[in-house]
């Protein structure tokens, strides 16, 4: 091998990189908030009576696992301007994130919501709470509480799945870091500090979440 | 010019759907080989083994998969050696499989009672035979569901060979998409070929893990 290493470019394009970076945090951030908002719902609406309803969380949970995020945001992208919704690729990227890390959401919040004891509900009604207490104290926290591991993990993918959308353009670290390597002909150099960025990234949200596991949940033990 | 999508469109993307089964089958059969020692390696007793296939699973679960194919693609080019995207993309994937394989097949087979071990070694055998005949096939049984998983999260991820060029479903679909200029139709079209691939091995694999009694334990599943 007679490739000479030149990783003297690297601190001259730091600061796009971090740029870059910020916005991959910002999507997946925002994924996860709004991907868990539409998980909680869907993972209610799974449990409605209508059934017309729950097939058609059903069907949107089984449509997103089981094809690819990569196809997902270009038929959001390419395919809704054909009915008339046009977004900017940002747009487009953070919507595509939302919709699909919702639909794991779902599947987790769920598993929740499932292992919470029909007794808890029980007492609950039976102290007067209503159905919004009810629902908010003595499902949804501890449901949240006992998947939150899995949910943690599950962001962490959205987060790395994030880098999918330099395909469509939207900057954030890859799409930055091939607009770069275009530049520089240095490929392999800026791609392997990208990949270290997302290293960083993936355990700088574990401690997050770690932290607000603690914050948030740290009053009651594990065990339900 | 612009080309109606016809039937001779849709047997392009048919016949780009066997280089996708193709490179699945090829990652997961490498994935599996090379997973399996990681996996001895990750339960071994000895320290110096168990570091390395610890952080290589950390590596590969910890960034994207996009940004692997990219380090691979480019980084066998610089070796000197002139890779098609094929091969980069078999390396790759088959790298990316076996990590997570070797994670889920460590899960298995530590969830196997220290009782077995012990009682296999009272009965004097070595560890390899320990290993062979009394914890890995019990492990195998529990280890079903989740890799069957994965194979759907594998199908999913070959989508991503289409950015360094490999021309397989996803990359098809842009090729027609090009020259018909009709993105809604293809990509829903490439979305139900994925979706029929993978929703038999979803629900194949729902439903072991329906029979094994574990599918009340929150899962999560890779997105790509």
């Amino acid at each position: 091998m007679n490739y000479v290493f030149q990783f003297g470019a690297v601190p001259r394009e730091f600061g796009l990189l971090l740029q870059g970076a910020w916005l991959t945090v910002k999507l997946s951030a925002g994924a996860m908030f709004f991907g868990l908002l539409l998980g909680i719902a869907c993972a209610q609406a799974k449990r409605a009576r209508w059934r017309a309803l729950r097939g058609l969380v059903q069907a949107y949970v089984d449509a997103i696992r089981n094809t690819p995020f990569l196809v997902q945001l270009l038929l959001i992208y390419l395919g809704l301007p054909s009915i008339g919704i046009r977004l900017l690729p940002g747009q487009a990227a953070l919507l595509a994130m939302i919709v699909n890390v919702g639909a794991y959401a779902t599947e987790i919040v769920r598993a929740g919501i499932e292992a919470v004891p029909v007794q808890h509900v029980e007492a609950g009604r039976s102290l007067g709470l209503s159905r919004w207490q009810v629902f908010r104290f003595i499902v949804l926290t501890p449901a949240l509480r006992a998947v939150f591991p899995a949910l943690g993990s599950q962001f962490i993918l959205i987060m790395l799945a994030s880098s999918v959308v330099s395909v469509i353009s939207a900057e954030e670290l890859t799409a930055v870091t091939d607009m770069i390597v275009a530049r520089t002909f240095r490929s392999f150099e800026f791609y392997f500090v990208a990949t270290g960025m997302y290293l960083v990234m993936s355990f700088a949200f574990q401690a997050v979440f770690a932290v607000i596991d603690r914050r948030l949940f740290g009053r009651w033990s594990r065990q339900a | 010019m612009i080309r109606e999508f016809t039937v001779s469109e849709f047997w392009y993307l048919l016949q780009a759907t066997r280089w996708t089964i193709l490179l699945s089958i090829v990652a997961f059969v490498g994935g599996s080989v090379v997973g399996f020692a990681m996996t001895l390696m990750r339960i071994a007793g000895s320290r110096a083994l168990r570091f390395p296939a610890m952080a290589y699973i950390k590596v590969f679960q910890g960034t994207p998969l996009l940004m692997q194919l990219f380090l691979i693609y480019f980084g066998i080019g610089l070796l000197g050696v002139q890779v098609a995207p094929w091969t980069a993309a078999a390396i790759a994937f088959t790298l990316y499989a076996s990590a997570f394989l070797a994670e889920i097949w460590r899960g298995c087979i530590q969830a196997i009672p220290r009782g077995q071990w012990e009682g296999a070694r009272s009965l004097s055998l070595r560890y390899g035979q320990q290993l062979r005949f009394v914890v890995l096939p019990q492990a195998l049984r529990v280890a079903v569901p989740p890799t069957v998983g994965f194979l759907v999260q594998l199908l999913k991820g070959t989508s991503l060979a289409s950015v360094i060029g490999f021309v397989e479903l996803t990359r098809a679909a842009q090729v027609v998409n090009n020259s018909t200029f009709s993105p809604l139709t293809v990509y829903a079209l490439v979305a139900a070929i994925y979706f029929s691939l993978c929703w038999p091995l979803s629900r194949l694999a729902d439903r072991l893990e329906a029979r094994l009694g574990s599918h009340l334990v929150p899962k999560v599943q890779g997105q790509v």
